[in-house]
């Protein structure tokens, strides 16, 4: 089963209290985290993909106008409390397993070497047509 | 057949041969985008039967023969009424007509070839990422697979990208021979941008998961010099060689053990490529002093001077400043001026090329663009203006697209704080 784990981050204070306010040895230590993970992941034949995404502030809505061009106003939605910093796609064998390594995500080491507990959205990927037998 | 090879070497092998094949191919089946498709179909069976059955004696009449074979066969798929004429036509043409002597392997033909195919594959007509592409393939011998590989985007999407750019050069009319001498420096200049651009991919790739991905920088270096070998009196061809031959050297210093970037100003020296130094230093040495210089030139010159700098503190920054100057003068590029400011900054302080940088706010092109930030961050740093530095390091780091950008500029502001 392929799962998507969306990693938010918080959109107040992600520029005054974001990980450049950490000292360095902290952010050495998430980023290294991190890494680790995806190695874990890619070890146990369990990653697809993982991407992390630019800046909220360069972020654009587009909607088609009239005419089918585009029609681009900032977003997302500006009242959004949180932000889609990141996204893994895993290929795991069910739900439980894929609880399991979102909660390792979510406790990644903060500031002070503190687990963040980041909410992690998990949606799962549709697929082709089900064997009906 | 000689004695087995290796994979390694069978692989450059064909990487060589690649553009030498498909120019006959296509001069005798007047289909470029036909005969790019057999040769590559002919490169994987030679990739798959070579390393078991040895290198033919002739290997590029091999790829000839397997390439215009695949092609008749094709043809006669396609119509039986052309199968009659093609049959004995083809059967001729490919025992003899186009099928090199093994005593001229790559006479002056083939080094045409490779030019003219480099100028196609470079039309105008593509968007840069199809010019890439098809370079990579149609010149470099690369396959789609490892194309897609180096790019991270699926092989069904690189193939489409592909023979996208084929069906494009087809409807362009472009004709495969050698453009007037009046288009051609216009066209020359394509090809190097291209190059330049596979260049930097491979080089910004190369933090981080490198290992999977072909090595982009190195194919880059290999078609310039091709493209060198051919225009050696082309002094910006040898001027784009000599910048990547140059750059490239200081591949090994510029990431640490977890992909993180490390500046030119803390790289470990003794790891630097000195053949590789030595061999760009004597190519853009030998080139300036012919006159007629241009931005690559330039350009090489100054990591020329940073590679020949021991230490970091032995880096002749006025002569960086003048050739940055220099540069400043040729192209109307905010990013020559940000380089500039660095270079003034060395020379005659942070407050100097701080102000060099006041312009730029009202350049639309750089304006709120991450790299001004981090410069500025750098030169605030310099001056002793911690908090400045700090949030322009921040700014810098909440815009730039790249993770090991990103995560160096948030540790260059945590290190700040911290030094408080």
């Amino acid at each position: 089963m392929k799962f998507m784990m969306m990693m938010h981050a918080p959109r107040s204070g992600w520029k005054d209290a974001g990980i450049g306010t950490w000292p360095p040895a902290d952010i050495k230590a998430h980023i290294q985290f991190m890494m680790g993970l995806n190695k874990e992941l890619k070890g146990a034949g369990e990653f697809v993909d993982a991407q992390g995404l630019a800046g909220p502030e360069d972020a654009r809505i587009v909607r088609a106008n009239k005419s089918g061009g585009p029609e681009v106003t900032d977003g997302p939605y500006p009242e959004a409390k949180e932000f889609l910093a990141g996204f893994w796609i895993i290929d795991v064998e069910n739900k439980e397993r894929a609880y399991a390594i979102a909660a390792r995500a979510s406790a990644a080491p903060g500031k002070g070497g503190v687990p963040m507990s980041i909410p992690i959205e998990i949606r799962e990927v549709m697929s082709g047509p089900p064997l009906t037998e | 057949m000689t004695d087995r090879p290796s994979t390694f070497t069978i692989e450059h092998l064909l990487r060589e041969l690649a553009p030498q094949v498909l120019g006959p191919v296509i001069r005798r089946f007047r289909d470029f985008a036909a005969a790019e498709d057999a040769v590559q179909e002919a490169l994987i069976a030679a990739a798959r039967q070579w390393p078991e059955e040895g290198v033919p004696e002739n290997p590029r009449g091999w790829l000839i023969q397997v390439a215009a074979r695949r092609l008749t066969d094709q043809i006669r798929a396609d119509s039986a009424r052309r199968r009659r004429e093609t049959a004995v036509f083809m059967q001729e043409a490919a025992d003899h007509q186009i099928v090199p002597s093994p005593d001229d392997p790559a006479g002056l033909a083939e080094e045409d070839d490779t030019l003219v195919l480099l100028f196609m594959c470079c039309h105008p007509a593509l968007t840069r990422p199809s010019a890439i592409a098809l370079t990579l393939r149609a010149v470099g011998g690369l396959t789609t697979a490892e194309i897609a590989n180096a790019f991270l985007v699926p092989e069904a999407t690189m193939a489409q990208r592909i023979s996208r750019a084929k069906s494009l050069i087809k409807k362009s009319g472009a004709p495969f021979r050698m453009p007037g001498d009046r288009e051609r420096a216009e066209r020359v200049s394509a090809v190097l941008h291209v190059l330049y651009l596979i260049f930097n991919e491979g080089y910004a790739s190369s933090v981080g998961s490198r290992l999977q991905r072909a090595d982009l920088a190195g194919e880059a270096i290999r078609l310039t010099r091709a493209v060198h070998h051919m225009l050696p009196d082309d002094g910006e061809v040898a001027g784009l060689l000599a910048l990547m031959i140059l750059t490239d050297a200081r591949r090994a210093a510029r990431t640490g053990p977890d992909g993180e970037i490390i500046p030119l100003d803390e790289q470990d020296r003794s790891r630097w490529d000195r053949d590789a130094i030595a061999e760009g230093v004597a190519l853009i040495s030998r080139t300036l002093s012919r006159g007629a210089v241009g931005p690559y030139q330039l350009q090489a010159a100054i990591a020329a001077i940073h590679d020949e700098a021991a230490r970091v503190e032995d880096t002749d920054w006025p002569q960086i400043m003048a050739l940055y100057d220099l540069l400043g003068r040729m192209s109307d590029n905010p990013m020559v001026t940000l380089s500039h400011a660095i270079a003034v900054a060395m020379v005659e302080g942070p407050a100097a090329g701080l102000k060099r940088l006041e312009p730029l706010d009202q350049d639309a092109r750089i304006a709120g663009h991450y790299r001004l930030d981090a410069v500025r961050g750098h030169l605030y740093e310099k001056t002793g203006q911690r908090e400045a530095a700090i949030a322009h390091y921040l700014a810098a780091a909440n815009r730039t697209t790249s993770v090991p950008e990103r995560n160096y500029l948030n540790m260059k502001a945590a290190k700040l704080r911290a030094s408080a």
